[in-house]
């Protein structure tokens, strides 16, 4: 063909063609499974949304400029940008093209009959020949009976030369397997789609003696799938009774947890009898379908405010949440009661106080040892009264006055059980007591069991296509030559390499009954 | 016997069987200085250890002196070896009994196991396939790795309880099938690191001295297939089922794609294109093998840098 005719009249067609071969071949299924592994390395080295939502911020506040190109480039959000998805997709694809083709031909090759032998049998790679004094019907029935109970299929016919042939041949399901393999990816995939578009997360921070109800909004976050319906929300409800932690008091990994475990009272829905449950790290609850993870704890000290009026304006547990391992806990106190103007502290809970000149107050344990709260406040407006909707952990500073005494910004330091008064008579804060928290996941994941399954399917054909090596076996028995002895020839072809043909057809000789130790092969003329 | 002396017991077993292996490397090694001053035989050695072909030795080879020097030291090589493996293997079930659970609560503990996989892997392919020419990669890698363990204190980690996600039987399935894949990964790189010596040097025609002696690459290249055909599937069943199963139980999702995830599915999609190039034109025999390092190279950095380096939900290794 004329080259430059060619290029030009390629026709979209063809160019589809051309483009469907190239992406189906399995030099590209190579490139693309490279591809897939190195874009999923920067997730695993910068920080991602998904993962520490914390820690992306963290690395935006200190790398501004670069903290923005990675968002430009997606890096924050690795595993569902468009570049990670178009290698899978690519990749899905290339796997489609390859199996279609694969199993049409299978179907077709699977029904065929063991193909007639080659002529010269001598060219395979293994072959061996010998002359026997038995019957020709008694050779080919030792043949075909070894053959069988090595797991061939065996078909026998007679040559043009009159000669019988057994032809033999096993491991066909070795691309059963394959194929399988290759499928499950799918089913995986499958699995996991629908999982995402059908399921949700959310999550909950729950103090001692607080209840949680499965509605929107008691939630601290809640990230449904596209197509989750809001309204199919189980209608449970849980209180946590108690929540004991314990941590390493010993030298070695001291401060290590040892145990966490929860005490809740649930009901499946609104009326039903209630249940009690131990929640524990690896012991979810489920509740029709849904499934509720102990994640995470730390503290809610009980906090109690008085107003420049001396009116109760606030009491209750406020969440802190842990920072370290040590539990340094961040957490806020807003009280749009308090009157005349509204107060919020921001502020650390501390289990085991501790402090120093360069940490400033931190916690030294992670067990609430020596508690202590450390607060500074806040006057003015807090910003709750416009509806706009806020985060319970977050002090909107805009517009508020920072407490100050004697010029320096004020801190309170309160152990459990003390009051301090607020400066220039803002009020009172009193510690009033310190409850545990949990950090409360509740998740509906659709199509685990389908994605569970897929990967045990491409388990089973990954072992089927790894372990069954296909081979084929002829045996050609001529008629009894001028010697008045039969002429035995037995050849092998294995399709993948791997498998120790020579031994396995050294022994089906055997077993057509030539003598163990004979004289030394030669090829006799055929 | 108190906790503290089975501690102690298992950290003697320990240095004990660093020692052994240290021993049997030095034996490995006068094995290939010996090997080295010896001429190879007149024929072609390659039959003597091909795939079990079992081709008898032709009548006119030079029959040579009863036994080679370099054969003595490596048998000695290989029975020292095994010693230390049982003395490996009482470390870890004293381990075990000082810390009351599975010893796979630590990358200490993730170390000494580890390190007995990659042993126990080696002796079962000395049995399978005759591959005592491993030994020296072999005990090397293990000497180094259970040394470094035991004396670099940032790797030390007495034993004691483990923390709360660790308490699920699938610490045992998961850790047991990525430490036995690991072990077997390792030894089918040591393969693929003689097999590639061994076919450079028969492009080069260059067959004297220790290379002469190594089985054909032919052989080196399928018995490397067979160990990772073995690896493979297991390392999936436990990073692809174990792992996520036992993720959804300790933390609600059965994929995250936490940094230890990234890595294990990194390394799954490397081997996987190991187990393709093999049958693709083009990428077998020399391209395979360098794939089959770059897969373990993976598998080592998810093991070794993302333990230390990388924070996430896997980071309990007690390091630092």
């Amino acid at each position: 063909m004329d080259k430059q005719a060619g290029a030009s009249a390629l026709s979209p067609l063809e160019l589809g063609r051309w483009a469907w071969r190239r992406l189906t071949s399995m030099r590209t299924a190579l490139i693309l499974l490279f591809l897939l592994a190195m874009a999923a390395i920067p997730g695993s080295l910068i920080p991602q949304q998904a993962v520490s939502p914390s820690e992306v911020f963290a690395f935006r506040e200190a790398n501004p400029t670069l903290g923005e190109w990675y968002d430009r480039l997606g890096l924050f959000t690795v595993y569902t940008s468009v570049w990670f998805g178009a290698v899978y997709v690519l990749l899905m694809l290339s796997l489609v093209g390859c199996i279609i083709p694969r199993t049409r031909q299978y179907w077709r090759s699977f029904r065929a009959q063991p193909p007639p032998a080659p002529r010269n049998l001598a060219r395979l790679p293994e072959h061996r020949t010998w002359s026997s004094a038995a019957a020709v019907d008694d050779l080919a029935a030792d043949a075909e009976r070894a053959l069988r109970r090595s797991r061939f299929r065996v078909r026998r016919y007679a040559d043009d030369s009159g000669r019988v042939v057994l032809a033999a041949e096993r491991g066909r399901y070795r691309e059963a397997g394959n194929l399988v393999f290759h499928l499950s990816v799918l089913v995986v995939l499958a699995g996991v789609a629908y999982g995402a578009l059908f399921g949700f997360k959310g999550g909950a921070y729950l103090a001692e003696g607080q209840g949680f109800s499965n509605t929107l909004t008691q939630y601290d976050e809640f990230k449904p799938g596209a197509l989750y319906d809001i309204d199919d929300l189980v209608p449970f409800s849980l209180t946590l009774e108690q929540f004991e932690a314990t941590y390493e008091m010993g030298d070695e990994q001291r401060g290590a947890a040892r145990s966490f475990d929860a005490t809740l009272n649930y009901l499946t829905e609104p009326g039903a009898e209630p249940r009690s449950k131990a929640l524990a790290v690896n012991q979810p609850l489920e509740i029709g379908g849904t499934s509720v993870f102990l994640v995470g704890n730390g503290y809610a000290p009980e906090v109690t405010v008085r107003d420049g009026n001396g009116d109760v304006a606030f009491s209750g547990p406020v969440p802190f949440l842990p920072q370290d391992s040590s539990n340094t806990s961040f957490g806020v106190v807003k009280v749009p009661d308090a009157q005349p103007t509204q107060i919020g502290f921001e502020g650390f809970f501390l289990p085991t106080f501790a402090i120093t000149p360069e940490r400033g107050p931190h916690s030294t344990f992670p067990d609430a040892l020596r508690p202590a709260l450390v607060l500074t406040g806040f006057t003015g407006d807090l910003g709750m009264d416009d509806g706009r909707p806020q985060s319970v952990y977050v002090l909107d500073k805009d517009g508020l006055t920072q407490l100050e005494e004697d010029g320096e910004p004020f801190r309170l330091l309160l152990e459990p059980g003390q009051t301090k008064q607020l400066p220039g008579g803002a009020g009172s804060v009193t510690f009033a007591g310190l409850n545990r928290a949990v950090q409360l996941q509740v998740s509906h994941t659709p199509g685990k069991t389908v994605a569970l399954a897929g990967v045990l399917l491409g388990l089973a054909g990954m072992v089927t296509s790894l372990y069954i090596r296909p081979r084929r076996t002829w045996v050609r028995v001529a008629g009894a030559g001028p010697d008045g002895r039969t002429v035995v020839e037995a050849a092998g072809l294995d399709r993948v390499s791997g498998g120790d043909l020579a031994s396995g057809l050294d022994d089906l000789v055997a077993a057509i009954g030539r003598p163990a130790k004979d004289q030394p092969e030669q090829e006799e003329s055929s | 016997m108190t906790m503290t002396e089975w501690g102690s017991l298992s950290n003697l077993a320990f240095a004990s069987a660093t020692v052994v292996y240290v021993l049997a490397l030095v034996a490995h090694v006068a094995e290939w200085a010996f090997a080295r001053q010896v001429e190879p035989p007149v024929e072609r050695r390659r039959e003597l250890v091909g795939a079990g072909a079992a081709v008898p030795p032709s009548p006119d080879v030079t029959a040579p002196p009863a036994e080679p020097r370099f054969e003595v030291v490596g048998r000695i090589g290989l029975s020292l070896t095994g010693l230390a493996f049982v003395i490996h293997l009482v470390g870890v079930v004293a381990r075990a009994a000082a810390a009351e659970r599975v010893p796979w609560g630590n990358m200490f503990e993730f170390n000494t196991t580890g390190a007995l996989a990659v042993t126990g892997a080696y002796l079962v392919a000395v049995r399978l396939f005759k591959l005592r020419w491993l030994g020296l990669l072999v005990t090397a890698f293990v000497a180094v790795v259970l040394a470094a363990s035991m004396l670099v204190p940032a790797l030390y980690v007495a034993p004691g309880p483990l923390v709360p996600a660790l308490h699920s039987y699938w610490l045992v399935i998961h850790v047991a099938a990525a430490a036995v894949a690991g072990g077997a990964f390792a030894v089918g790189a040591f393969v693929s690191v003689l097999y590639l010596v061994r076919e450079r040097a028969e492009r080069g025609g260059a067959l004297g001295g220790v290379v002469g002696r190594m089985p054909a690459a032919a052989f080196l290249d399928r018995v490397a297939f067979r160990v990772h055909a073995f690896a493979f599937p297991l390392w999936t069943f436990g990073v692809l089922v174990a792992g996520p199963i036992w993720a959804e139980h300790a933390w609600g999702r059965y994929w995250g794609w936490d940094p230890k995830e990234v890595w294990a599915f990194i390394t799954w999609v490397v081997y996987a294109a190991y187990l393709h190039a093999r049958a693709t034109a083009g990428w077998q025999g020399r391209k395979a093998a360098y794939l089959a390092l770059a897969a373990f190279l993976t598998f080592l950095f998810n093991y070794v840098g993302i333990n230390l380096f990388a924070s996430g939900l896997h980071s309990y290794g007690g390091v630092g």
